[in-house]
């Protein structure tokens, strides 16, 4: 290839670069103007700018949270955001003396700002009762299932068990002068053929 | 028969007095720390300059964090009522007076009176803690116009 062929090559590389120069840019003018545009729909969350890179969306859980804890008794924030107007009336009056509140207003602005007082927290429920029926329940359900592996799956009970085997087994050990000193035949009274009182 | 015995008590004796300089166990030394104690009057001191500051901010009453450098017992401003709450302590009058002049400064009513029940909260089972506080408040109550969660009814359900 002559030079001149070669040249005219580069160049055309070179345009075809800028080519695609230009349509990437646009396209990222684009996105980032969507996504600010995202961003601008939520109300309540707050763009970021994230190193030049574009916006960040901040999702609600990321925000300061209320929430009701007795070691914590001054949330992050109010637990009504929006305030009615007769809120925002109130809050106004609230810069002046308090003594000029009425105990109504003073509940109801304890209520703009917190949503249980602490009895109302602390209160307990009445789980425990569920718990306790659901044991029993249980425990019934449970004796259910034993009664009837009694019956249908356990076998018969050995022989051994009879009156009348346990009696010669009896005999049989006091014969044998099992533990004779301190324990079962010392027990028996051998002269009169009956256990010792 | 007796030299063997002798050359065996010999070592004995020997390694006996040997064991004995090398095991001497030092005297008692304690390894606490060397930060210094805050009495109760310091601790008290710092906090009711904290909440006396006259541009305090709503995060300042509330803060949670526990950033507390423990060697600067000088009024550090990065507590607040979370943080008072979570010690092992409730707090003195003089404290909670300068709590609540603090929400007075911040316009918060609400605040003044949780900061009453959490303090209520705080004493668990020693329930004269609480009508002792609120007899030395009373006055502040009364200058600030603060009712307590009895007199609204927000102490019982």
């Amino acid at each position: 290839m002559d030079n001149r062929a070669r040249g005219y090559n580069i160049t055309l590389q070179l345009h075809k670069d800028l080519h695609i120069l230009t349509i990437l840019t646009a396209f990222l003018m684009l996105a980032t103007r969507a996504l600010s545009l995202v961003g601008k729909r939520a109300i309540s969350t707050s763009i970021c700018v994230r190193g030049g890179h574009g916006v960040a969306k901040v999702d609600d859980y990321a925000l300061p949270a209320y929430f009701d804890r007795r070691e914590n008794p001054l949330p992050d924030v109010q637990f009504v955001t929006e305030l009615s107007a007769v809120q925002k009336s109130l809050k106004e009056k609230e810069k002046g003396s308090w003594a000029t509140l009425s105990n109504e207003e003073k509940i109801a602005l304890y209520r703009i700002s917190f949503k249980q007082s602490f009895a109302e927290m602390n209160e307990g429920t009445k789980e425990w009762k569920s718990v306790i029926a659901g044991m029993f329940f249980f425990i019934g359900m449970t004796g259910l299932v034993v009664l009837w592996q009694r019956k249908f799956v356990y076998g018969p009970v050995p022989p051994t068990f009879e009156s009348e085997w346990k009696e010669k087994e009896v005999q049989r050990m006091l014969d044998m002068r099992i533990n004779p000193v301190e324990g079962f035949s010392a027990k028996w009274d051998y002269e009169n053929k009956e256990w010792k009182k | 028969m007796f030299r063997p015995v002798v050359r065996l008590s010999t070592s004995g004796v020997r390694s006996l007095t040997r064991t004995r300089q090398c095991y001497s166990a030092p005297l008692a030394s304690r390894c606490y720390s060397h930060a210094k104690v805050e009495t109760d009057e310091e601790f008290d001191a710092r906090w009711v300059t904290y909440f006396s500051k006259p541009d305090i901010d709503a995060w300042e009453l509330k803060k949670g964090d526990l950033l507390k450098n423990i060697e600067n017992t000088s009024a550090s401003f990065y507590e607040g009522m979370n943080t008072l709450i979570g010690y092992d302590l409730v707090p003195e009058p003089k404290i909670l007076d300068s709590a609540l002049r603090a929400c007075r400064r911040l316009n918060d009513l609400a605040s003044a009176i949780r900061i009453l029940e959490a303090v209520k909260d705080k004493s668990g089972p020693h329930k004269d803690i609480y009508p002792y506080l609120i007899q030395e408040l009373q006055p502040t109550l009364i200058e600030l116009g603060i009712s307590t969660p009895e007199d609204l009814g927000m102490d019982i359900l």
